[in-house]
């Protein structure tokens, strides 16, 4: 059961991927390309020869994004159905559609919304290469410390509410997540390596696309699972109704 | 099959069987393996270590790089 149940996230987040790489390649190839216009022109300013291209711009922006995306998806989408297969059954009555649904919120909000507020994405000509070993390690510190928030804030959550109730449980469940991300965060090093002249607008959007195309990936993922997942449980246990 | 309006999240007919832990255990051993060398080639290799020498990795995943949100040059 497990093994399927995995074997359709991977599934489920190839196909979330291929359409967060359209959402991506609508919306955020652009300010790739204006972030790269505006690398260039700083570079020939400064006197730069301009960088070897190893790999071109078109397939960059075609199969590389694809196949990143898809890597993306298949790792994440089977970290979904393992967290998805450890919880089913173990949260109270709800359809494996709900849960894949709630899943994905959780797994956007943990995996990406809380790094991107201390570690935003940044297109090409922001960064120094440097520091790229810093800025890497404290991303998936990052990463790991926010896991660890949603997972403290949930196991205390719901120990609360045992205790106080539903609403004033989840609400202390909240209110400890708030806290300890702000900790998290603020105790984090701060990392600042926009230009002074980098245009805002491009900034701006590139996150907007770059949150967005996450936003695509995580909402279909948990679309795509649910069903998926409905007919693996469903075949699992023969003889039984399950409606999802 | 439709859902009455008053529920606001469909429940089971019939309450779910949570997978065994022993039985859940090797598959997410593997599953998060997996997970972890695909992230890292997506979001790491290249950059910050590098497994395979040269730029050809880096720049072919760099647009999704980017994009994804990881740390990149």
């Amino acid at each position: 059961m497990a093994g399927r149940l995995l074997a359709r996230g991977m599934i489920a987040g190839v196909f979330a991927a291929c359409l967060a790489f359209l959402f991506a390649r609508v919306f955020g190839e652009p300010q790739v390309d204006l972030s790269i216009a505006f690398e260039s022109a700083r570079d020939a300013a400064a006197g730069m020869a301009t960088e070897p291209e190893i790999v071109s711009r078109t397939v960059q922006a075609s199969f590389g994004l694809l196949t990143a995306a898809v890597m993306y998806g298949a790792a994440y989408g089977g970290i979904f159905a393992i967290v998805f297969a450890l919880a089913y059954g173990r949260v109270g009555r709800i359809s494996p559609r709900a849960l894949a649904l709630l899943l994905a919120g959780a797994g956007f909000l943990t995996f990406v919304l809380i790094p991107d507020l201390k570690y935003p994405p940044n297109p090409p000509a922001v960064g120094q290469a440097g520091t790229i070993g810093l800025r890497t390690a404290t991303y998936f510190e990052m990463i790991v410390l926010s896991l660890c928030v949603m997972a403290l804030s949930l196991l205390v959550g719901r120990r609360l509410t045992q205790h106080f109730g539903l609403w004033n449980g989840a609400l202390c469940g909240v209110g400890l997540f708030v806290a300890l991300t702000a900790l998290v965060q603020s105790g984090l090093p701060d990392i600042n390596e926009v230009p002074a002249d980098f245009p805002a607008v491009v900034l701006w959007r590139f996150r907007e696309a770059a949150i967005g195309m996450q936003v695509v990936l995580w909402g279909a993922l948990g679309l795509i699972f649910g069903p998926l997942a409905t007919t693996a449980l469903a075949r699992g246990t023969t003889g039984r109704r399950q409606v999802g | 099959m439709s859902y009455g309006l008053s529920t606001s999240l469909p429940a089971s007919s019939v309450a779910p069987e949570a997978i065994p832990l022993r039985a859940l255990l090797p598959w997410a051993v593997f599953g998060l393996v997996l997970a972890v060398v695909l992230l890292y080639f997506v979001g790491a290799e290249q950059g910050a270590t590098s497994l395979v020498s040269g730029h050809a990795v880096h720049e072919f995943v760099h647009d999704g790089r980017h994009l994804l949100g990881f740390p990149c040059h």
